[in-house]
């Protein structure tokens, strides 16, 4: 069995396996994404939300899975055929892509890489490249518009993100996941660099095109933006990647301020619960943020998106790295 | 094995994706290729042991550059027939300029010489016990600390030169937001509740009151049925 597993075959066989253990509680956290969303909005705008299909609505997601599946796919007649079909693969793939560096657990990665940061930095930034193909594959005017505005969007919240991390590597001195969170066993990062927990959480709404940063798709003015002309499965795709985009984003947060898999506090009760239960909790903590602003914050307007992320975020950050850089340094407390 | 067959996949697409990057017609194919092209090169220096330029490669150049590329690229209006016109006519020139530039190469790459410590290096890419991150910073914030700076400087110069070009003066009558204006200042606005019909006086609409409505029915609620 071990010769098996060592031989290549045997590693390919392992991974493909340690995949669907991943990836497939991340699909159905992605189901059930939406129809958390849809309770949680309807709870807080005193509505019931879907509560016919199932018990309390719960197998509303696959209804809504087999309803898109039998849907018709269009292909506007003026687009790029190719290019059209392949955007809303990619930003599939790409979400689901960055999970292989995900620790829920210590040591439970699919691939536990040195520079895990900076490939999900690098994952992340390639999300706009689904949008923009999207956008310009569709040759319309709406898809053209809501393309631009994301990559703007998504270009300069980036920065910001950037420098949030570059101030937590100083912290840890590593760029590795696991190493991350194992540095916050005394002292989880959002106590003392709540600034840039902040700074992160917002970026990131903005990075996953959520509310109140979701001007790429504003229905008001651009109808659905970059996916207007998508239907059936190849829509679907686009909506499991941005869900699945809000989860991975939620799962950074979590590993770089809020101790990842760790308990709040390392005694006994809180112990006996497994790491992965605690990284599910946070997570889905982080992931009720996301839906709480969503009910609660107008759209912002285009201009007053680019203001906060160039003059706002990004001096911000810059000086609370410097910052804490200096109080590292002068304090020895920087790691070796 | 694994490794080589990775390594020729690898090249062989970069080298495609960089032939399709001059040869495709549409400038926005063209960018598609060559962010594939990026992809590749990342995969090779990860097969060569150097991840942290694999990462940064893509994230500066896919991430980034190649963004703003397409950008621009996919709001170019670009008329392919008269750009393909003058062919004929600066083919030769342009085949002058090539072959010129290919013989500078080659006298470059024919005087090439490793430097002997490099031949060591290359077999060991990373110092024993240090990762590939923290071996390129101790080499580039040691040893080459000015140059480094002085890259940085360069790109700063670039920055404020691209900032200067697009700078135009603001017309005098140009209406622009001042959000610590609009936070700071208080509320002239209040909440009036006029007489019903009557509107608010401010306007100078002063219209007669309507006729009292009259008193409804005082309901009972002793006894009876409702």
């Amino acid at each position: 069995m071990t010769e098996f597993l060592n031989s290549p075959l045997g590693i390919l066989a392992l991974t493909v396996a340690q995949a669907l253990a991943l990836l497939v509680p991340v699909l159905i956290a992605v189901a059930y994404l939406t129809w958390a969303e849809r309770k949680v909005l309807a709870a807080m705008q005193l509505r019931k939300g879907p509560n016919v299909v199932g018990p309390f609505g719960l197998l509303q997601p696959f209804a809504d899975a087999i309803k898109m599946l039998m849907k018709e796919t269009i292909i506007p007649s003026g687009a790029s055929r190719l290019l059209f079909m392949a955007a809303p693969m990619l930003t599939f793939t790409l979400a689901m892509l960055a999970w292989a560096v995900i620790p829920v657990n210590d040591g439970w990665a699919i691939a536990d890489i040195n520079v895990g940061v900076l490939y999900l930095f690098a994952i992340s930034s390639l999300g706009v490249y689904g949008i923009i193909i999207a956008g310009w594959a569709s040759n319309s005017k709406y898809a053209f518009l809501g393309a631009l505005r994301s990559a703007a969007q998504m270009v300069s919240y980036e920065v910001s993100i950037g420098f949030v991390i570059v101030t937590v590597l100083l912290c840890v001195g590593s760029l590795n996941l696991t190493e991350i969170v194992r540095a916050q066993e005394n002292l989880w990062f959002f106590i003392p660099l709540f600034p840039m927990f902040v700074i992160f959480f917002i970026s990131a709404l903005a990075e996953t095109n959520r509310a109140p940063f979701d001007l790429p798709e504003g229905e008001s003015e651009l109808v659905a933006g970059f996916f207007v002309e998508y239907s059936s499965m190849s829509f679907a795709l686009f909506f499991l990647g941005e869900y699945a985009n809000m989860i991975l984003m939620s799962a950074l947060c979590v590993i770089l301020f809020m101790g990842g898999w760790l308990p709040p506090i390392s005694i006994e009760p809180f112990t006996w619960i497994p790491g992965p239960v605690w990284f599910a909790l946070k997570v889905a903590l982080v992931l009720f943020f996301f839906l709480w602003s969503r009910a609660t914050f107008p759209r912002y307007r285009y201009d007053q998106l680019m203001r906060l992320g160039w003059k706002v975020f990004l001096p911000f950050s810059l000086l609370w790295l410097v910052l804490t850089a200096g109080f590292l340094k002068l304090t020895g407390l920087l790691p070796a | 094995m694994i490794a080589a067959l990775a390594f020729y996949a690898f090249a062989a697409i970069l080298v495609a994706s960089a032939v399709m990057v001059v040869t495709s017609r549409n400038p926005v194919h063209s960018v598609l290729y060559l962010i594939l092209a990026f992809f590749n090169a990342a995969g090779l220096f990860l097969l060569a042991g150097a991840e942290f330029l694999a990462m940064i490669l893509v994230i500066v150049y896919v991430g980034a550059v190649a963004v703003l590329f397409l950008f621009v690229v996919m709001m170019l209006d670009v008329d392919f027939a008269r750009l393909r016109e003058g062919f004929q006519r600066y083919a030769p020139f342009g085949a002058v300029v090539g072959a010129i530039l290919f013989l500078e190469l080659v006298l470059v790459f024919g005087a090439w010489q490793l430097a002997p410590d490099a031949m060591d290096l290359r077999l060991s890419p990373a110092p024993a016990g240090v990762s590939n991150t923290e071996a390129l910073g101790r080499v580039i914030y040691t040893d080459y600390i000015f140059l480094f700076q002085a890259a940085g400087m360069i790109l700063l110069v670039a920055m404020i030169g691209a900032i200067v070009l697009t700078l135009r003066d603001k017309p005098a009558n140009s209406k622009r937001q001042d959000i610590a204006a609009q936070i700071a200042r208080t509320s002239k606005l209040a909440m009036a509740q006029p007489a019903l019909g009557a509107g608010i006086a401010r306007e100078e609409i002063l219209r007669p009151l309507p006729p009292p409505a009259p008193e409804p029915k005082k309901v009972s609620h002793e006894g009876g049925h409702h």
